[in-house]
């Protein structure tokens, strides 16, 4: 709040006139700086409809900053002229001086001053005249003082050449009467208190308004991660389509289950030391079911089940090898042997977790990453089936181009029938990556900034909800 | 994989515009990635200085499945889209006898058997090669040896010029340093000691170095004359080599999987007799075992299946007569007719189709053939009732309520280096039941974390700059080793939190625990409810640190970090963590 004395002092003036005031013309008159009364009409509408002020804008000439110079200590010209004793001023002296080299020459067009190049030691400089008018000097201090109207444009516009005067845009305001004017200020109240209430008092106070344009305060609570955030719609999703969960709490698995099992050949490139962690401790799994093992190793080895097989050596050294799976589908092979060992029912399975893979690193891929899986068994499934079921679930999840974002297919009969599922059963099944989605959802670029410690917690802090369907996947 | 198509080649019948051929691999199950030139590739990865000079040659970038290894040059792709838009007859790949005399013949000696056992070969002969023509062929060769062959660990491809040299030719494994020849683009003599440290610093051989290196007899193959024409799977020799000029190719491929050389084997003879005076046709070549058995190849084998047109309509979800599933196969290059029994239908699967091993593969070119988009999308009648995995309920619910009483998730990796689980927190490797990783790239990748309080810190260390107090949790699995597992290690949920600030603040900490408990139903009390005891752990400050139990049992710990970790996590404020199991409350 700005004084009350300029307050007052402000509608005192705009009382005594009828059309208004300008508030840079109060300024000058009161002698105050002009931000002085800018801050005074601010804190006049703070108060209501005490005054009413339109802002303008006017052009003002001001002196620059060799301008101001010249007001105070005179032109070059004046100086070089008073600085010339009457017995004269080596001209090397003159230059010496840091407005000798201009006020030389200008003293010289104005005849002011002579130099007899022939003196003994050198040219040397007299003065023509006893005394001399400084007129810039005088133009200058006519500006200053606010009188620039007294200076014609053709003065003003040699001055401006000059770089001693320039031209600016000057904001004020027009202060005129408001609806509730009064030259009186009531003091307002800020807030609201138990006393005035008690009281009732607040019925006489005035209140300071509110600036709505001001931000709350940020709440004091914690957050949840943006990826976990997606994690939770995307479970929210399956489970309404029906979905169980699978439980794939379990990061070390065997090759067996991890590739043997779904007929992933043992030369296959995903099963090399590049693409895929193994384990040193503990190196091996052992206990598999022997004789889902056999068929399995009968089937890579020779075929069966209407398959050429692979026809290559199978060794069980290979399946034994433990690794950190590189994908959730190593579980659902083990939920699908499971299945097969009871009375056939169809099934529906979803799963959302840690998946591993020995890869180069860069923005968008890590060691680790979330996957996404569904699975669907029963009788007679086709791929009409697959395709419907895949438009449902992005359908749900507000995505359009799908085939973009993941992987979708039919489980393989080499892979099923050994496991003891019934023939005309079919598995549909697809995958996605959780960050892959997350990333386009909060517009991130570099997978570290979503994942791991590097993580930037004002990121998480500032994330949106996520719905389905989202609003800008 | 790379597909080159230049349009001054008249391989194409007719020209198609860029956006007809790309519907067109879209109808054969292929997805055009890009379309581009070399100049475009160079301009953009190197600059457009580098590009300058580069041919313009427009390239097409074809995704093409892994196993469809008739699809890798322009040669069997051409063929199958041609098949496909009926413009040409699915063509009948012959093996011939020579002509005149004997066919040419490879013998392999039992060296062999240690080292790559096994080898096949065959002949194009009077083959017209033109510049094009000549580098599809040395292309493909390349592309198998990265993909079916495995990088040459499985098969390598040699190709020769058979008027250069004459067999019979003889397999055979020898010490590298009685094996001698002029190599492939070399000037001088080189024994193959000396070849393996003159390829170290080659920038392709190098990486295949190692399939031999450590053995005691290296493969090599000589003519009758004693001229080597290759050293398997390194280099050939420089005497045979092709060239623009070549008429008769001699190819052998050495293996050490019988299955996958011939399949190699078919795959280049297939691809590149189309350019022989009769067309499609090979001559054969015989080879002899060291037991003295001979078989005669290429194998070139023709399998015939027989499936139901209800087994295609019922799997793909569609309602086509016997015929029109028939013709839809022949278009995919797998020459098919119904047998007019019933809707039986016979199916004859080429040398070229490898990838066909079931019935299943048969449906799927029946699907690409009708048009995925054509398949009319259902809804599955499975009726289930959803279940969620219980201990992800559980997790689910305490995140929520963790976040309500004020602390941030965090999600850190699983992966961590030794130093993080055990030296860092003041412990030895050598207690942690930790999981170790046999070939981690970097030292993030050593171990599964054994406890999710390194992460959290972590975390805190990359967000210095934030304001105080940093409250930071985490629901998620660690690994242990236990031997009661198949596989020897499980997963353990924990539940992890940290606090800090300028002051450590124990009781926020032990608050948020009070607080857990609450949501978990469990009340402060020894015996049936839970308590906290004094504990001696080197993580955390002397006497600042206390067991949690829960029904009498321990379930996890908290307290006030010792300076010393707080140090070696790079972090300067006081700070207080928990951790617990969160299973115990399912």
């Amino acid at each position: 709040m700005a004084d009350t004395g300029v307050l007052e002092t402000l509608l005192q003036r705009v009382e005594k006139v009828d059309d208004g005031v300008d508030s840079l013309a109060v300024a000058t008159s009161l002698g105050v700086d002009h931000q002085v009364i800018v801050g005074a009409v601010k804190s006049l509408q703070a108060l209501g409809d005490v005054i009413s002020a339109e802002l303008r804008s006017s052009k003002h000439w001001e002196l620059t900053e060799e301008g101001t110079e010249i007001a105070e200590q005179g032109s070059h010209e004046s100086r070089v002229f008073s600085c010339i004793p009457q017995e004269g001023l080596a001209q090397s002296e003159l230059m010496k001086l840091p407005f000798g080299k201009i006020g030389f020459s200008k003293a010289m067009s104005s005849k002011w001053i002579r130099v007899d190049k022939a003196h003994e030691g050198g040219p040397r400089i007299f003065r023509t005249v006893e005394s001399i008018d400084d007129q810039v000097r005088e133009k200058l201090l006519l500006v200053q003082k606010g009188h620039s109207t007294q200076l014609e444009e053709k003065e003003k516009n040699e001055l401006k050449k000059r770089k001693l005067l320039s031209e600016v845009t000057v904001k004020s305001y027009w202060i005129t009467k408001g609806n509730s004017f009064s030259t009186t200020i009531t003091k307002q109240e800020t807030e609201l208190t138990p006393e005035m209430i008690a009281s009732g008092n607040w019925k006489e106070k005035k209140f300071k308004p509110y600036n709505f344009e001001a931000m709350g305060v940020a709440p004091d609570c914690g957050h949840l991660h943006p990826l976990m955030k997606v994690r939770t719609q995307f479970r929210q999703i399956f489970l309404e389509m029906g979905f169980t969960e699978m439980p794939t709490n379990n990061f070390i698995e065997s090759s067996f289950w991890n590739f043997d099992s779904l007929f992933q050949p043992q030369q296959h490139p995903a099963r090399d030391q590049h693409d895929t962690f193994f384990l040193s401790d503990p190196a091996h799994a052992h206990e598999f079911p022997q004789d889902y093992l056999e068929r399995v190793k009968k089937v890579h080895s020779e075929g069966g089940y209407g398959s050429q097989g692979y026809k290559y050596d199978w060794k069980i050294e290979e399946a034994q090898k433990n690794i950190l799976r590189t994908h959730t589908t190593a579980v659902s092979a083990r939920m699908l042997y499971k299945l097969a060992q009871q009375k056939f029912t169809p099934v529906k399975y979803f799963s959302i977790d840690r998946v591993f893979r020995n890869e180069t690193l860069d923005a968008t891929h890590l060691a680790e990453f979330h996957q996404i899986e569904g699975v669907v068994a029963d009788y007679g499934l086709t791929l009409g089936d697959l395709m419907g079921v895949l438009h449902q679930f992005f359908t749900k999840l507000g995505l359009k181009k799908w085939v973009e974002v993941g992987n979708s297919g039919v489980f393989r009969p080499e892979m099923l029938l050994p496991m003891g599922l019934p023939e005309d059963v079919s598995v549909i099944a697809w995958g996605l990556s959780l960050e892959r989605p997350t990333m386009i959802k909060y517009g991130i670029n570099n997978i570290r900034e979503l994942v791991g410690h590097k993580v930037n917690l004002q990121m998480v802090y500032d994330s949106p909800i996520c719905r389905n369907p989202p609003t800008h996947f | 994989p790379w597909l080159r198509y230049c349009k001054a080649d008249n391989m194409m019948h007719c020209i198609y515009s860029d956006e007809e051929f790309d519907e067109l691999c879209f109808e054969f199950g292929l997805e055009l990635d890009e379309i581009t030139s070399e100049k475009e590739i160079i301009s953009r990865e190197q600059g457009d200085t580098k590009a300058s000079g580069a041919s313009d040659v427009i390239l097409y970038k074809i995704d093409v499945p892994a196993n469809r290894y008739d699809l890798l040059c322009l040669e069997g792709l051409v063929r199958g889209l041609q098949v496909f838009k009926n413009k040409l007859e699915v063509p009948r790949y012959k093996r011939v006898s020579p002509l005149s005399g004997e066919p040419q013949k490879l013998i392999i000696t039992k060296e062999t058997e240690a080292v790559r056992p096994h080898a096949v070969a065959a002949v194009l002969r009077n083959i017209t090669f033109t510049q094009e023509r000549y580098d599809s062929f040395i292309e493909l060769q390349e592309k198998l040896h990265q993909n079916i062959c495995r990088k040459r660990s499985l098969v390598a491809i040699g190709t020769h010029d058979l008027d250069t040299i004459s067999g019979p030719f003889t397999y055979t494994a020898k010490r590298p340093g009685d094996i001698s020849f002029k190599p492939l683009n070399q000037t001088k003599e080189y024994t193959a000691t000396q070849l393996m440290s003159l390829y170290k610093t080659d920038s392709h051989l190098r990486h295949y170095l190692h399939i031999i290196e450590d053995k005691p007899l290296y493969p090599v193959i000589y003519d009758s004359n004693g001229v080597v024409l290759s050293m398997p799977p390194i280099i050939n020799g420089d005497h045979s080599k092709i060239s623009l000029k070549t008429k008769n190719v001699f190819i052998e491929c050495t293996a050490t999987d019988q299955t996958k050389a011939k399949t190699v084997l078919d795959m280049m003879v297939t691809m590149f007799s189309e350019y022989c005076a009769q067309p499609f046709t090979v001559e054969e070549a015989e080879v002899v075992y060291p037991d003295g058995k001979t078989c005669i190849y290429p194998e070139l084998a023709y399998r015939k299946e027989k499936l139901s047109g209800k087994f295609i309509n019922q799997k793909v979800g569609i309602n086509e007569s016997t015929e029109k599933i028939a013709h839809l196969l022949t278009r995919m290059c797998l020459l098919s007719q119904a047998t007019g029994a019933g809707d039986e239908i016979e199916v004859e699967i080429p040398p070229t189709r490898s990838d066909i091993i079931h019935a299943c593969d048969i449906m799927e070119d029946a699907a690409i053939a009708y048009g995925f988009n054509n398949i009319t999308r259902t809804t599955p009648r499975t009726y289930t009732v959803a279940n969620q995995f219980p201990l992800n309920k559980l997790t689910e619910l305490l995140r929520q309520d963790l976040a309500a009483a004020g602390f941030t998730e965090a999600l850190n990796f699983a992966l961590c280096s030794q130093e993080d689980i055990a030296e860092k927190l003041g412990k030895k490797i050598s207690e942690m039941r930790a999981v170790h990783i046999s070939n981690p790239k970097t030292a993030e990748f050593q171990v599964a974390r054994t406890t999710l309080l390194p992460g959290l810190l972590k975390t805190i260390a990359a967000n210095r700059k934030m304001p105080l107090p940093l409250k930071l949790f985490e629901i998620s699995d660690v690994v242990l080793k236990d031997e009661t597992k198949d596989v020897g290690a499980r997963n353990s949920r924990r539940f992890c939190a940290v606090y800090y600030n300028k002051s450590p603040g124990f009781e926020v900490i032990h608050g948020l625990l009070d607080r857990t408990m609450q949501l978990l139903e469990v009340k402060p009390a020894r015996g049936e409810g839970y308590h906290i005891q004094t504990a001696d752990d080197s993580t955390f400050f002397p006497g600042r640190c206390a067991d949690i139990f829960v029904r009498g049992k321990n379930v996890g710990r908290l307290g006030v970090l010792h300076p010393d970790v707080i140090n070696r996590f790079e972090l300067t404020m006081p700070c207080s963590a928990l951790e617990m199991d969160i299973e115990p409350f399912l």
